[in-house]
């Protein structure tokens, strides 16, 4: 069998919280013996309430922050051991929420070449590596743009270029769509999937938006620092009453299937899709 | 009793290459009482307006009227207006500053004029509005969790009694129990006390759910003003802007695409299981 792109055994992270001397009053934990398995290749997204755990789980995925306990491997690489550290980094792409805190040059090739040139690569490269990224996200056209006149969504597919042209196996996206319009997520979202499918780079997706992933391969449901759902979307959506228990919602189409449901309709647990949920109740009608 | 925007135009770099329409020719009427929906893609035009609410930007050309008196007449107080048009930023939470939270939120009607025992009381009304438990109020701002905090934020405008409560997207990066608290608790600010509220957001989902009028801005200008249910109408239209309508809009189309009997009006849950259901049972 292959490598996980991420495996996690029994992961641990505490923040500890100090006085003002300086002396530990308080450890919380953020990730609680949490474990992970995630093929090279897949699209996973992880869900969970504000202060669940997911972005302290992301930030070690990238060794942001290593293991009070237990073990994470990314790409079998083990993050506690710093000599993997840089390894990991270049293998790990991360994207955050706000565009513009992510964004540093004053021309949209020079941004998304910056990473490239700091590691080293040969300027031929680099230029060729800048080309094949910013057509994978779309965004060819804008190279000699100035960033900053450009919309939420094109910033933020600059911003997932500049991760393409580092050449990761695996792009880890925390909340990448928080702040867009509904064009800028729809935009993002799919040069996420086409990433994943065309160049078969692993995707890791942070939401809260339920409508996302409804296309995942697997998803992660976390709550005070633990994974307390996993599972196929329609196994995680079909339980719309757990979901909620965690503070999460299901796609508005789930809901409205649920509900119909509830007043006695006989429709299948878990319809993610309009497609899904027309096709049930055509076969009632008839 | 309202604010009217007449022939408001808002121009950046006026005489210069790069003159802009930030807004243009803006014609509104915002009655007392409304609880409206501001949508539309990011450049849109949307921010600028209401910043222009409440005299933060000042139109290039037009006229705005608080309440019938223009805001542009000289010795009209920006100060008083402000307090009674309450602006809500993104992320309202960066905001935050003092030690404590009932602090932080007593800051804006000290700064009215109010001595600490008035501006505490109005603290405390403010903060329980918004669902923030009394053991809290001597904690630090800093320790609390997302929404929480945003909740506080929001709490801090509250506080200065504002007539008008605009919020600009209040629920951006929050999870969804979040984001239906805090809408919850401004459409019952909205019921119990009468406030107008202006809501700015990029959830269809969310502005269809709540508001009973919708602008649309597209490229400065006002492309619709209606009722939701009238706006997603024009679901085509919309996505052209970036835009769209609520997924459940989009289904009862499909469905009457393939010869269900259904209305497309439906914009939220509850009414697209009503009109189903109606159809399935007959």
């Amino acid at each position: 069998m292959a490598t996980m792109m991420v495996k996690a055994r029994q992961l641990v992270h505490e923040y500890i919280r100090r006085d003002e001397e300086g002396n530990p009053i308080a450890t919380q934990a953020a990730l609680d013996h949490v474990d992970i398995d995630i093929e090279p290749g897949s699209f996973v997204a992880i869900l969970g309430h504000n202060g669940s755990g997911k972005s302290t789980l992301a930030k070690h995925l990238n060794v942001l922050l290593s293991p009070t306990e237990g073990t994470l491997w990314v790409d079998g690489k083990d993050t506690s051991d710093m000599d993997n550290l840089w390894k990991i980094r270049q293998n790990t792409g991360m994207v955050f929420q706000n565009p513009d805190n992510q964004i540093i040059g004053s021309i949209v090739e020079e941004d998304v070449g910056f990473g490239p040139e700091n590691i080293g690569v040969p300027t031929d490269e680099i230029w060729q590596r800048v080309e094949d990224s910013l057509r994978a996200v779309g965004m060819l056209k804008y190279r000699s743009h100035s960033p900053n006149k450009l919309s939420g969504g094109q910033k933020q597919r600059v911003a997932i270029a500049g991760v393409v042209a580092m050449q990761p196996k695996c792009i880890v996206l925390d909340e990448p769509t928080a702040m867009l319009d509904p064009n800028g997520r729809k935009e993002v979202l799919r040069t996420v999937h086409e990433l994943n499918r065309k160049k078969g780079v692993t995707i890791i997706l942070i939401t809260h938006y339920m409508e996302e992933v409804t296309d995942a391969d697997y998803i992660y449901v976390m709550d005070s620092g633990s994974v307390v759902m996993q599972g196929t979307p329609r196994e995680i959506f079909s339980r719309v009453e757990s979901l909620k228990a965690h503070r999460m919602d299901v796609p508005q189409i789930t809901l409205l299937a649920h509900e119909l449901k509830q007043a006695g309709l006989n429709l299948p647990d878990g319809i993610l899709t309009r497609e899904e949920l027309i096709e049930a109740l055509e076969k009632l009608q008839v | 009793m309202s604010i009217i925007l007449d022939k408001v135009n808002y121009i950046y770099g006026q005489g210069t290459a790069y003159e802009t329409y930030a807004l243009k020719d803006i014609n509104l009427e915002i009655k007392d009482g409304q609880f409206i929906g501001v949508i539309g893609h990011t450049g849109s035009g949307k921010s600028t307006l209401i910043q222009h609410l409440n005299g933060l930007l000042r139109a290039t050309s037009g006229t705005i009227y608080y309440n019938g008196e223009d805001i542009y007449t000289e010795g009209y107080s920006m100060r008083a207006l402000r307090s009674k048009v309450g602006l809500v930023f993104q992320y309202p939470e960066h905001q935050l500053f003092e030690t404590t939270i009932l602090d932080d939120v007593c800051f804006g009607p000290m700064n009215q004029g109010l001595d600490k025992n008035a501006a505490q009381l109005r603290a405390f009304e403010a903060l329980h509005s918004v669902g923030i438990p009394e053991e809290l109020f001597d904690q630090s701002p800093f320790d609390l969790s997302g929404g929480q905090k945003r909740r506080v934020a929001i709490a801090g405008v509250l506080a200065m009694k504002p007539e008008v409560l605009i919020l600009d997207e209040p629920t951006a990066g929050l999870d969804p129990k979040g984001r239906d608290e805090i809408l919850d608790q401004v459409a019952e600010l909205h019921a119990k006390q009468h406030i107008t509220v202006i809501l700015v957001s990029h959830s269809m989902e969310d502005v269809a759910k709540y508001v009973e009028r919708i602008i649309v801005m597209n490229q400065g200008s006002v492309m619709y003003d209606d009722t939701p249910k009238n706006v997603f109408r024009y679901y085509k239209e919309l996505e052209q802007v970036g835009l769209a309508a609520p997924q459940v809009t989009y289904l009862m189309h499909e469905l009457q695409e393939k010869g269900f009997p259904v209305s497309c009006d439906a914009t939220t849950v509850e009414e697209a299981k009503q009109e189903i259901l109606s159809v399935m049972r007959s």
